[in-house]
């Protein structure tokens, strides 16, 4: 919840991840690292997902996010972390859609 | 992300205390800063920015890029009395950011009637912060204007080194304050933090003027923490 000054548990997406650390998952970390223009999610924001696919937190507000998890599983595989770059400039953003205008980069890495 | 690093940020959240994951974004390596650890050069400096301001971003340091990824606890307002004051402070506060929780043990100030949506507790303090114990991102305002309920928070408070310590009253009135927190143990230094006569001076008149004193004294205080001790160390 908003301005609320206790952690929520069950979504805050570093807790969810070590929760899945502890279950013995793999796991990926997504951060926003830089915004520009009408950007949904600020700098600092987490996505963070499973080999799976499952996934927790948001790094745009939904426009990216599938992009997003697809590029993790690659990184939990590969071990290298990546950093993505999503925009209306970009081919590939604009079929996964920031539709909003913004630009947004995410560096991608794996838990351990 | 080093799992132990994960493991340490979490558990500083949980604790509300503030932390700075810095990752080298070249090699990918990380590791967790806590306030107050000494960071020396240009990334100290910037690692410092970040705990005062909470934003989170990129910075240029020795030849390398570091992400600095900043987590600050939510800052609070904790007022002491359910007064006249209060009724206009707590929603003031919320809508800037500082969510409010009043404490005030008598019933007939502390109704739900005057502060909906307020978190109310109608106890003692000292009951209500054996709970919720205070800590520095905590901002604390004390408006009684009685002795036996706003004195054992406000030495609670400065032991707690909550950003901001404020208590309602008159110069008079303060000075008899201080010899009371004095003889509970207090210390010069620790009386010194104590914003009396309470809020900004602007003059304020009726209580809704002085909840906006009050509040903006607190989000100065909020906006300056630390400075002290760099202009100190400088």
């Amino acid at each position: 919840m908003e301005n609320s000054i206790y952690l929520d548990e069950a979504r805050d997406p570093l807790i969810v991840a070590e929760g899945w650390m502890k279950d013995g998952k793999d796991v990926a970390i997504a951060t926003v690292v830089e915004t520009w223009g009408s950007a949904p999610r600020p700098v600092g924001s987490h996505l963070v997902i499973d080999a799976d696919g499952n996934f927790q937190g948001s790094v745009s507000g939904g426009c990216v996010e599938g992009a997003v998890v697809a590029e993790a599983v690659d990184v939990i595989e590969s071990g290298k972390a990546k950093m993505l770059e999503f925009g209306v400039a970009d081919e590939t953003a604009w079929q996964v859609g920031l539709s909003c205008g913004g630009r947004i980069k995410v560096y991608v890495e794996r838990l351990g | 992300m080093d799992p132990y690093a994960l493991k340490t940020l979490n558990a500083e959240r949980r604790a509300r205390r503030a932390a700075i994951l810095v990752t080298d974004l070249d090699d990918g390596r990380d590791r967790i800063v806590r306030e107050g650890d000494q960071v020396a050069g240009e990334l100290g400096a910037a690692i410092a920015k970040a705990f005062r301001s909470g934003n989170s971003g990129s910075v240029e340091a020795e030849g390398r890029t570091f992400f600095l990824n900043a987590y600050l606890p939510q800052p609070r307002l904790l007022v002491i009395g359910a007064v006249h004051i209060s009724q206009a402070l707590a929603p003031m506060a919320r809508i800037a950011g500082y969510p409010v929780e009043i404490i005030d043990p008598r019933t007939a100030f502390a109704t739900a009637d005057r502060f909906p949506d307020v978190a109310l507790h109608a106890e003692w303090p000292e009951d209500v912060l054996a709970r919720q114990p205070l800590d520095s991102y905590t901002a604390l305002a004390a408006v009684t204007h009685d002795p036996k309920i706003d004195d054992f928070a406000l030495k609670a408070a400065l032991d707690a080194n909550c950003f901001y310590v404020g208590a309602l009253g008159s110069r008079k009135t303060h000075a008899k304050r201080v010899e009371r927190l004095l003889a509970l143990g207090a210390t010069a230094d620790q009386i010194a933090r104590i914003h009396a006569p309470i809020g900004l001076d602007i003059g304020a008149a009726s209580p809704a003027e002085i909840a906006v004193a009050v509040l903006a004294q607190a989000i100065q205080a909020f906006r300056s923490r630390g400075l002290e001790t760099r202009d100190a160390a400088a």
